[in-house]
């Protein structure tokens, strides 16, 4: 399969510019620790002090975000081309909303610790695409039909959401806010294995089905001419898609804006017709470290959640290019 | 003949709305008989009676249905101009505008009570959307595609800072967790008189834009063959949804999903064409908004359940039920 040279340009600046973010992360902070040292602790060899900062502290807040990042924009992507629609991210499909309303239930409602909401999230996702597919499913299943019942769920877990938090105590909803934006505040190895192996088992059954995703873009009946089995195909793109945003919502609350935008920002920086699902993981990868960076330095001591640097930071640079892209256009 | 069967479909759903308007005015957590308050309706004797429904109830039915039609029309309006049926009025970032608008009045101008967030929200909403609208067409017209675009990354940045602005001040977080949740209780007469006249004027300017958007409706070359002019629709277009939606937002809060839905079933009912899904939006959905308001002030009397959360539980299982069913007309 032939891959443009822009394209590989791109995901390995993307890939240099993700590990540069990650090299600041980890030598920077209240506990400045040099390169040299951080690469010691790694290799096993480093001092107490400095491999609990290192290895407990900021190394798998780093890969948790470095994995949610990558998760959310292969996710966006799929959606978006699949529904080839720009706004059908798996936030707007409901799935992320209710991911959130299963976890705020367990925060409000349960009183519950960091695996109960992820499990809680975990279950609030895939519940409702078994809701969204079992009342959608009629003798053919419409995309159209798909999504406006996805809006319909969604808005009701966003009511739900919304209504508990008015209702809950005043610390209980700031913590239900703050998991809401997101956050990778404390998260420690625990967060990290699940999620690697989740994305170990998702990430392969999408770059393979996802190489038919050109064909499907080009419309099912082409696509069955060309031998894509189409219903298939879909179907397994759509449920790796849900499956990797709940299990990064569960990692680290539902950041909602990286999946519209990294496939978005992705495919102008490589100027492909389709986002390709690797940029836009790569994207997502880089935009969520780059946040968490802004947001553990700008605001310390005060830690304020991921997700609103994600937003303003993606949101930003989206409205720049859009911009940008524009003006050149005219010229 | 055709015409005859949809005006007829329409005086039955105006004829609904006088129900529910009756029902609201009847309904309420102080029983009232229904002959004291017929008798009251038409004679003010001065009463307490007479007070709850002169002062309370009818002021709050007005604007339900003010706030709903704005809504519902505003929606259809937007579906339309971005020619993508996952629009909502939101998209133009009216309400993130409102919301930051509210938030920063309540955290450094000290405005505690709902009256006084009407103005800022109104104004926050005006200027988000114009901020929208340029960067979507930033070096030539704007067309839907970027407008999309822009609204989702002004939104997402803006969204970021009002949320930044609220965790910093949890005390006006605990203030704007009951504006953001969307709701019509506590609005007056003072709020109905205010906002009135900008719903009025984006009424006008809706209806106006119909046959325009009709005839861009398959695309903007088409339309200008057909003697509509695209960019001055579009703006037009956007001036008409900030009114309705940002004068919606500004009385009662960031209320989803009736925009969103509304038009959907219009447009099953009648079709693509925008001279009826437009009165259509504009009937249906107050009757969606003040009937899930009746619902609220019911169902856990003497408390009361926010508009917001209602219209979502109640018109997101009927719609759902209707998407089943019906075949959906295309935009």
């Amino acid at each position: 399969m032939r891959i443009p040279a822009r394209v590989v340009a791109v995901c390995v600046a993307l890939a240099l510019a993700a590990a540069g973010v990650g090299a600041v992360t980890m030598t920077t902070g209240d506990y400045p620790v040099p390169l040299l040292d951080v690469l010691e602790a790694v290799a096993g060899r480093g001092s107490p002090g400095t491999d609990f900062v290192v290895l407990t502290l900021r190394m798998p807040r780093l890969l948790t975000g470095v994995l949610v990042g990558f998760g959310l924009g292969v996710s966006g992507a799929i959606m978006q081309r699949l529904s080839g629609n720009s706004l059908g991210s798996p936030d707007v499909i409901g799935f992320t909303n209710g991911s959130a309303a299963g976890a705020v239930v367990v925060i409000l409602l349960f009183d519950g610790g960091m695996y109960q909401v992820a499990a809680g999230a975990v279950a609030g996702g895939l519940g409702t695409l078994a809701l969204v597919y079992g009342v959608a499913f009629r003798r053919t299943l419409s995309g159209m039909r798909l999504i406006l019942i996805g809006i319909g769920l969604s808005a009701m877990f966003v009511a739900l959401t919304n209504y508990l938090i008015a209702r809950a105590s005043l610390d209980d909803a700031v913590a239900a806010q703050v998991w809401l934006i997101g956050s990778l505040n404390g998260r420690r190895w625990d967060h990290v294995r699940p999620l690697a192996l989740a994305l170990a088992v998702l990430l392969p059954l999408v770059l393979h089905y996802g190489r038919k995703l050109a064909m499907l873009e080009m419309g099912d009946d082409t696509a069955r001419a060309l031998g894509v089995p189409v219903a298939r195909t879909r179907g397994i793109l759509v449920l790796a898609a849900v499956a990797l945003s709940a299990v990064a919502t569960a990692a680290a609350g539902p950041i909602a804006f990286v999946a519209l935008a990294a496939p978005q920002v992705a495919r102008r920086l490589t100027r492909s017709a389709g986002a390709g699902l690797t940029a836009a993981g790569l994207t997502g990868a880089l935009l969520l470290t780059a946040g968490d960076l802004a947001t553990q330095r700008i605001f310390a001591p005060t830690p304020l959640p991921v997700g609103l640097a994600t937003s303003a930071i993606g949101g930003v640079y989206l409205a720049w290019l859009l911009v940008h892209e524009w003006r050149r256009a005219r010229a | 003949m055709v015409i005859a069967r949809r005006a007829g479909g329409l005086a039955v759903a105006a004829a609904a709305l006088l129900l529910v308007f009756l029902l609201s005015v009847w309904v309420g957590s102080k029983q009232i008989p229904f002959t004291a308050v017929w008798s009251v309706l038409w004679h003010d004797d001065g009463s307490s009676d007479a007070a709850i429904i002169h002062e309370l109830r009818i002021p709050r039915a007005f604007l339900a249905v003010l706030v709903g039609a704005a809504l519902g029309l505003a929606g259809a309006l937007m579906q339309g101009v971005t020619r993508n049926p996952l629009a909502d009025p939101g998209l133009l970032g009216v309400n993130v505008g409102a919301a930051a608008a509210v938030a920063l009045a309540i955290a450094y101008a000290g405005v505690t009570s709902v009256i006084g967030y009407v103005w800022f929200a109104f104004l926050g909403a005006a200027v988000v959307s114009v901020l929208v609208y340029l960067i979507g067409s930033a070096g030539r017209a704007a067309t839907p595609e970027r407008l999309v675009l822009a609204g989702a990354a002004v939104s997402a940045a803006l969204g970021a800072v009002t949320y930044a602005v609220l965790l910093l001040d949890p005390e006006a977080f605990n203030q704007f967790r009951y504006w953001v949740v969307g709701s019509l209780a506590g609005r007056r007469e003072d709020t109905l008189v205010r906002v009135a006249p900008f719903i009025a004027a984006g009424i006008v300017l809706a209806l106006l834009l119909a046959r325009p958007l009709n005839a861009l409706a398959l695309g903007d070359d088409a339309g200008r063959a057909l003697g509509a002019h695209a960019g001055r629709t579009r703006v037009l277009g956007a001036v008409a949804v900030t009114l309705l939606c940002g004068a919606a937002t500004a009385a009662a809060g960031p209320i989803g999903f009736v925009g969103l839905a509304v038009p959907h079933v219009a447009r099953m009912i009648v079709g693509p064409d925008q001279r009826w899904v437009l009165p259509y939006s504009m009937v249906l959905a107050p009757v969606l908004l003040l009937g899930a308001d009746v619902v609220g002030r019911v169902v856990i009397a003497p408390a009361e359940l926010q508009a917001g959360v209602v219209t979502a539980f109640v018109g997101a299982p009927v719609f759902i039920a209707l998407c089943r069913r019906r075949k959906l007309a295309r935009l």
